[in-house]
């Protein structure tokens, strides 16, 4: 099926089989490989993307259902110069640890302080973590950058911390 | 995931028309499409619902709550009308999986599906909900047939889920750590007549607990209280006299929310 969607800002015209999922077409087919696989049963998260502004597991959205979505994928946060500040906020705090689940931490970070505002408390942070898994289990990190990264996506234009 | 053809219709009609052979209905996908890549499940065609406009409206009608089938639970969590009439549906559908699962999954494919640890079906039946469908309607207490199993008919697609308003409701669940889906679910209504309890994840499958519902009826005390039944699950994640404990401590919890 030929599907358009806005993918990293710009207009995208997916044609791939019924059966595609968005990690396998951002994968496989444009080399996007940002977004990562880790359980491919929905679990765990590392395949995180924006949908619309919401976060959703790549690995469990079929491309042919995307008809007219703005979907955006970490490449589409930030370049190398310029981060995006959650992705700031994830070198900061030393976040990343070995990088597996962080394109899905980042994702779900933004979709925290998009609905939480600059100051979401740690327990708002770890709840609305439960759906993404870190097997090097440093939570503590992660809820640091996202804090940071909260405050720095609502900074007036200008001041970073 | 074997291969299938997608269709999206933009209408009821020619979505019950697309259905012949090997077909399921698709909304939020977020059983359905794991299902799938675990190659227990293979269809042929598979009908997208999220094309149909106005599916997926909530509004009060009267002493009614009416939810649209392909609802988002994130969206049935922050809805105005849903805080003020239902609120325990709010806190119901904000305690669903993770932010993700909420994000996709919809209120129409959970009671659809009818997963025996599912949230949605003790709302339904615990608000003595009425289930419409492409072709006419459901109560819940008709609806809900065990394990995965619905009145919904081959090709029949279920539009939205009429809730009553009652006089208070509350919701208190046990989740699996890991899945998030109910150990023990008590979903617990009061309405001029008496109460009604519903228990999900406990049992087989959705079903009232009268035993209780006699019990808040008559003013008595829940201390104590338990799950006995011919019909709790018992599986690796808990036995079935856990399970049935857990429905006693999850049904004193609801009570005590019930203001």
């Amino acid at each position: 099926m030929r599907t358009t969607f806005t993918l990293n800002g710009e207009a995208h015209a997916a044609d791939a089989p019924d059966e595609t999922l968005l990690t396998e077409y951002l994968r496989d087919t444009l080399g996007l490989t940002g977004t990562h696989i880790g359980c491919d049963t929905s679990q765990c998260g590392a395949c995180n993307v924006l949908v619309d502004g919401e976060s959703a597991k790549a690995c469990t959205l079929l491309v042919a259902t995307l008809e007219g979505a703005r979907v955006t994928t970490i490449e589409g946060l930030g370049t190398e110069a310029h981060l995006h500040p959650m992705q700031a906020a994830f070198r900061q705090a030393h976040g990343s640890q070995c990088g597996f689940c962080t394109p899905g931490m980042v994702v779900a970070g933004i979709a925290i302080a998009e609905r939480h505002g600059a100051e979401p408390s740690e327990e708002v942070i770890r709840h609305e973590l439960e759906g993404n898994l870190c097997r090097c289990t440093g939570y503590q990190h992660i809820v640091e950058a996202i804090r940071i990264g909260a405050r720095a996506m609502h900074a007036p234009a200008g001041e970073t911390e | 995931m074997h291969p299938f053809t997608l269709i999206r219709p933009k209408s009821l009609a020619e979505a019950g028309n697309a259905f012949r052979g090997d077909a399921a209905f698709l909304a939020g996908g977020h059983t359905l499409i794991p299902a799938m890549k675990a190659r227990l499940r293979a269809v042929e065609t598979l009908i997208d619902l999220t094309a149909i406009p106005g599916l997926d409206g909530i509004a009060r009608e009267g002493d009614h709550l009416r939810i649209g089938a392909t609802a988002r639970h994130a969206k049935v969590a922050r809805d105005a009308a849903v805080r003020q009439s239902i609120p325990a549906l709010a806190t119901l559908a904000g305690g669903i999986g993770d932010p993700q699962v909420r994000n996709r999954g919809t209120i129409g494919g959970s009671l659809a599906n009818n997963d025996p640890a599912a949230d949605w079906p003790a709302a339904a039946l615990g608000l003595d909900a009425v289930l419409e469908t492409s072709q006419g309607s459901h109560a819940a207490e008709d609806y809900f047939q065990g394990m995965f199993a619905t009145a919904l008919a081959d090709g029949e697609i279920l539009t939205a889920i009429r809730f009553r308003v009652p006089q208070a409701a509350a919701y208190a669940k046990h989740p699996h750590p890991a899945s998030r889906y109910a150990l023990a679910g008590l979903f617990v209504a009061r309405f001029p007549e008496g109460h009604r309890v519903a228990v999900t994840g406990a049992t087989m499958g959705v079903m009232r607990w009268t035993g209780a519902e006699a019990a808040l009826d008559t003013g008595e005390s829940l201390e104590g209280l338990s799950l006995a039944s011919d019909d709790l699950a018992s599986d690796i994640h808990a036995s079935a006299e856990f399970r049935g404990h857990l429905a006693g401590v999850m049904l004193r919890k609801a009570a005590s929310e019930l203001v």
